[in-house]
């Protein structure tokens, strides 16, 4: 069992039997985010360790619940759970006054979803969670106040049981190009009764999603008063929980992510009828690390100040702080500065670094202990520490984590991702948007899924010792003095990277969307652009299916099958009527495609019955037709659908004319003789007909004479009526 | 031990987290956790003084690294660190005086009744005595007269007669530590009295039908503001709101709610309405040794408004405030950037702030303080009493020793 619960001292022990007294603020933290984005650096490091501003996330996660008031923390660990237990037991956490931090251990987690059913499975042994909870995950920066939120969320649930969550949002306005948040994330469409805030639809745009519109189901509107849709805000990912929501991912076992499953599931789901509210904060700052882009938005908010107190010049866990002087730079009081550098504004430099002579630096983070050689040029980059970047290097928009060396002349171009201990060569230019690690990129990968972590970390440990042989017997990919590999994009995602990126959307990315806008508006100008439009129920499902005539087809072929069957075994009308009928539901056609179909079947059987003449064939069809004149009939009731059969037919003669063709008016014959069809149906489509194509008039030629007949018939009749109307 | 560590623990937790705010209420606490430092820490026979300066100095490090902008927590810990020092000479002063001074001792009976209390004597009695037989006396002690430094080395001496003859180390000890602790009380009930204090001045300052600005909130200006109308003196207050935190706000609902007449004006109209202003008074939260004020922002502006019509700018501060250093670098050090969210509203702004987009170039600085250079001030109002700017290094040195100003 990987499961084992870490307790703290003694004294912690004693703390438990106060518990029962007043009701404990408890959070849960997802020390892991279940996906791959921030790979190849988390395939050594957990993400909660990564530094952002030079502090690990988690420090903020949890320097935010302890100043919130939370008393117990949770801290699940999956992916290199060791490194994590072995950085909180070291840091200021695990002996903190006011916050009991404890962590959990499963390696057999693959997603959220797991992580929260075996945190429920943990709670029937020790009953850990006794009420309302938070549920966050270890990426989170935030500096809202918790115990208000709390306070409301446990009123609501008294007030309504079915209350289970509370979701804590954020306005912030996404690109109206890229239909993207600023964090990287798409954009959200959310809709929310504007009096009780309770949330009644959540929706991850995907950009290609037709423009920017959002499919609310009727019964929405039918049900609110008001529904107020925005497309402004951003999730936060800070839920408080009631424990039902525990035991709904128990219930659930596909449940795996929180918010595509399990919000989701919530919201659709009528039958438990569970709730879920909004809470919108103002004044507060909150976000999650969940991609690079998130990471370089979040780290310049650091640096900006709102997450204040949660910033670098404060010592908020133990962290050393910087000195912040004039034009927000942030450094340490150790730095070795040469006079000819020049730090621009909103940087960070940490403690033990050395910059040499004119090197520029600007709107960059770098790390402790870094030595940075001259005439470097690092712009809106991430160094972290320990990196060695030797002289006339440049670097652009990149991340390079711990350990990297980066001979003179290197160049990074924008987006690049160092892993651990690279080195890159010599004068080598890291191409854009590349990611570098000493691993190989791992072959076999869950491509649709966003899981990770089926290796735990021993296997990782197994990569780096074997690691060195590997790469002396093999030419590195970053130049003749370089370590590591350039990891391949993986396909489809390539055009995704630099929505992602650390780097800047470059110029011509959002001019050629600029132009693709401009391009759509032109082609259709009934469209009005502004996202966030409403489109009516109806229109959503036409829009949701598939194509019409790709069902069709489907249908054909199993009403096909099931009057083959019918024939064979011979089953009664009635059951055959029941089958075509419960088709017709499923796949939402109207009677006259029945017809249509069904006609189509017992004409396809007839001719593939063995026949040597015209002859033979109509006596085929002929019988056929006698035998199942009543299930035909069944859905010939109205005019339009004897048409639809009628025209079935002529597509079908049209497909076969040498078989079927002859037979036509033979066969139309029969079909009126038995009633099938009546005189005015075949008088109708004569008369559609008339207007058509010459091409298209060859039946209507050939069965002339019995529309002629036909019309003698009915007028005979007309004459009668009008006689008879004139006798009243 | 184990039970201060967890205090001071605490407390640094407090002030890194910027729970704590208000320079009196650090100040305060500070000083109650620096007595029970005192009062736990076990002093060895032989240089016993060393030992507390170094407990105390060791916690004081702490808190002032907690929070380094909060100047009132390294004030503090520099005056109990000279309140032991001085206990300290005075002790060892009046062990050797006492053999030499014995038959000096020819008090009366007040005398007689401190010799049975000795260790009730108030120790900021002996360390003014001290501070007036070992040291240069100050302007001001000269200018009192002082009665007091000429009887009461005696007194002490007198009072030590009795034991020191046969004073063993263990009751010197714990004399120290005693009178190091009534020090401390010493120091914390004129932490706490200083707003009475410096009110009781106020009748003085201001007069009848005059108009008043204020900017920010400061309880001492609202005690001083009360006071002055409880004399029946009638006046006027405009009251700056203290963008963005607008304090001013809650300063203009107290007054108002004491029976003032109170206006309250934006920031940025100080210098339309200063020329119908007949007195400035701000509070300070921290005042440096060169005379110059840290203060709420805004308060540079109104400073210089003052100058410009030629209004008295007059700063209250707590003796607690008066802080030992100079200020190097005021603007940038002495201050604290807090959150722009008090600016301005994050979702408003936020396609500002997209950096991925190319458009994040919106910056936002939220400065707490303003530093007001001591040209521009006219007079400080202490608990002790009005003085000049360029009198503050003179006060500051009857306060600390030289020895703490860099800890």
């Amino acid at each position: 069992m990987g499961a084992q619960k870490k307790g703290g001292g003694g004294a912690r022990v004693s703390e438990d039997a106060e518990e029962q007294s007043h009701q404990r603020l408890q959070a849960i933290l997802l020390a892991d985010s279940f996906a791959t984005k921030f790979r190849p650096v988390t395939l050594e490091r957990p993400k909660v360790l990564l530094p952002i501003v030079n502090v690990p996330m988690i420090d903020y996660t949890l320097a935010w619940l302890e100043y919130a008031g939370i008393e117990e923390v949770f801290v699940f660990c999956c992916a290199h759970s060791i490194q994590i237990i072995e950085y909180l037991e070291k840091s200021e956490w695990y002996s903190h006054p006011n916050l009991v931090v404890r962590t959990i251990e499963s390696h057999k987690s693959i997603s959220a979803g797991d992580a929260l059913r075996y945190m429920y499975e943990q709670q029937t042994e020790t009953s850990q969670i006794q009420g309302d909870f938070v549920l966050v995950s270890g990426d989170t920066v935030s500096n809202m106040p918790l115990a208000d939120l709390i306070q409301e969320h446990r009123e609501r649930k008294k007030k309504d049981e079915k209350a289970i969550m509370t979701m804590v949002i954020k306005q912030s306005k996404s690109s109206s190009l890229t239909h993207q948040s600023r964090l990287g994330t798409d954009q959200l469409f959310i809709a929310v009764d504007p009096l009780t805030k309770q949330l009644l639809h959540y929706e991850e745009d995907k950009i290609d999603h037709p423009r920017g519109s959002v499919c609310l189901d009727k019964s929405l509107l039918e049900s609110n008063p008001s529904v107020l849709v925005c497309n402004d805000m951003q999730d936060c990912y800070i839920d408080i929980c009631s424990p039902e929501v525990l035991s709904l991912f128990e219930d659930n076992f596909d449940y795996q992510h929180l918010r595509r499953h399990f919000v989701k599931g919530v919201l659709v789901d009528d039958i438990m009828g569970y709730k879920i509210f909004t809470h919108e904060i103002h004044s507060s700052y909150a976000a999650r690390i969940d991609n690079f882009r998130s990471y370089d938005t979040v780290s310049k908010d650091i640096i900006q100040r709102w997450t204040f107190p949660y910033v670098p010049d404060i010592n908020f866990s133990g962290n050393r702080p910087l000195k912040l002087g004039r034009q927000g730079i942030y450094r340490a009081c150790d730095v070795i500065q040469s006079r000819s550098a020049d730090v621009g504004a909103s940087s960070v430099i940490g403690y033990g670094t050395k910059i040499g002579d004119g090197d520029k630096i600007l709107n960059s983070v770098i790390g402790n202990g870094c030595s940075i050689g001259s005439n470097v040029v690092i712009e809106g980059s991430y160094i972290w520490n320990n990196v060695t970047i030797e002289d006339g290097c440049e670097i652009r928009n990149a991340i390079v984590s711990d350990g990297v060396k980066i001979r003179a002349g290197a160049v990074l171009q924008p987006g690049v991702v160092l892993s651990f201990n690279v080195v890159v060569g010599r004068d080598f230019v890291v191409p854009a948007y590349s990611k570098v690690s000493l691993l190989q990129q791992p072959t076999t990968e869950d491509s649709d899924e966003e899981l990770e972590y089926a290796d735990s970390s021993s296997r990782t440990a197994d990569h780096l010792s074997g690691l060195n042989l590997q790469m002396e017997s093999k030419a590195s990919e970053l130049g003749p003095d370089g370590a590591g590999y350039i990891w391949e994009v993986c396909e489809g995602a390539h055009d995704e990277e630099w929505k992602h990126s650390v780097a800047p959307i470059p110029e011509d990315k959002l001019a050629e969307i600029t132009q693709a806008i401009d391009d759509d508006d032109t082609d259709d100008e009934s469209v009005v652009p502004t996202s966030g439009e409403l489109k009516s129920d109806a229109d959503s499902i036409n829009t949701d299916m598939n194509d019409p005539n790709d069902d069709y087809y489907d249908f054909e072929k199993e009403v096909e099958g099931t009057v083959l069957r019918a024939v064979e075994e011979n089953i009664k009308v009635d059951l055959v009527t029941l089958e075509i009928n419960g088709l017709r539901l499923s796949y939402n056609m109207e009677s006259a495609d029945c017809a249509g179909a069904t006609f189509y079947s017992m004409m396809k059987l007839a001719v593939d019955t063995p026949h040597n003449s015209a002859s033979e064939l109509y006596k085929n069809a002929a019988s056929i037709i006698t035998k199942w004149k009543e299930l035909l009939g069944f859905y010939v009731k109205k005019i339009d659908e004897q048409i639809e059969v009628i025209m079935k037919f002529e597509e079908m003669c049209q497909e076969s004319p040498k078989e079927l063709g002859p037979l036509f008016t033979q066969i139309l014959h029969l079909l009126y003789d038995k009633d099938v069809l009546q005189e005015d149906a075949i008088l109708r489509w004569a008369e559609e007909k008339a207007g058509a194509d010459e091409a298209d008039k060859v039946y209507l030629k050939q069965c002339e004479t019995f529309i002629q007949w036909l019309k003698e018939a009915s007028e005979e009749e007309d004459e009668d009526d009008e006689d008879e109307e004139e006798d009243d | 031990m184990p039970d201060v560590q967890s205090m001071v623990a605490e407390f640094v937790n407090k002030l890194r987290k910027r729970k704590i705010e208000g320079s009196q209420a650090t100040a305060k606490c500070t000083v109650e956790l620096l007595r029970s430092v005192i009062s736990h820490q076990r002093v060895p026979h032989a240089n016993q003084a060393a030992a507390l300066i170094d407990a105390v100095k060791a916690v004081g490090q702490q808190l002032v690294a907690a929070n380094p902008v909060e100047l009132a927590v390294g004030n503090v810990v520099r005056r109990v660190l000279h309140i032991i020092r001085e206990e300290d000479l005075s002790l060892t002063t009046a062990a050797m005086a006492g053999l030499d001074l014995l038959d000096a001792s020819d008090d009366d009976d007040i005398d007689n009744c401190k010799g049975i209390g000795y260790p009730a004597m108030s120790a900021a009695v002996v360390a003014a005595a001290a501070r007036s037989t070992l040291r240069p006396p100050s302007l001001q002690t000269l200018l009192e007269g002082t009665p007091e430094s000429a009887t009461v080395p005696y007194t002490s001496s007198s009072g030590a007669d009795s034991e020191s003859k046969t004073a063993d180390k263990s009751s010197l000890t714990r004399k120290l530590k005693h009178d190091v602790i009534e020090g401390v009380n010493q120091l914390i009930h004129e932490i706490s009295g200083c707003h009475e204090q410096i009110a009781e001045q106020a009748i003085e300052h201001i007069h009848q039908n005059e108009v008043i600005l204020t900017l920010g909130s400061s309880r001492t200006v609202l005690e001083f503001l009360c006071a002055a109308k409880e004399k029946k003196r009638s006046f006027r207050v405009f009251v700056a709101e203290g963008a963005p935190r607008y304090q001013g706000h809650l300063l203009a609902k107290e007054l108002v709610a004491r029976g003032l007449q109170t206006t309250v004006i934006t920031d940025s109209a100080v210098f339309a309405m200063i020329s119908r202003v007949n007195m400035v008074i701000i509070g300070a939260h921290a005042v440096m040794a060169n005379g110059g004020v840290i203060g709420p922002v805004g308060v540079n502006m109104a400073a210089l408004a003052a100058k410009k019509h030629a209004v008295p700018f007059v700063v209250l501060a707590g003796s607690h405030k008066l802080c030992p250093l100079y200020p190097h670098n005021p603007e940038v050090l002495l201050n604290e950037l807090r959150s722009p969210s008090e600016l301005l509203d994050f979702g408003e702004f936020s396609d500002c702030l997209d950096f991925g987009a190319g458009s994040g170039s919106l910056q936002v600085v939220n400065p707490t303080f303003d530093y007001v250079p001591p040209n521009l001030v006219s007079l400080f109002i202490t608990d002790t009493g009005g003085h000049n700017p360029s009198y503050m290094y003179r006060l500051i040195a009857d306060y600390y020793s030289a020895d703490d100003l860099v800890m």
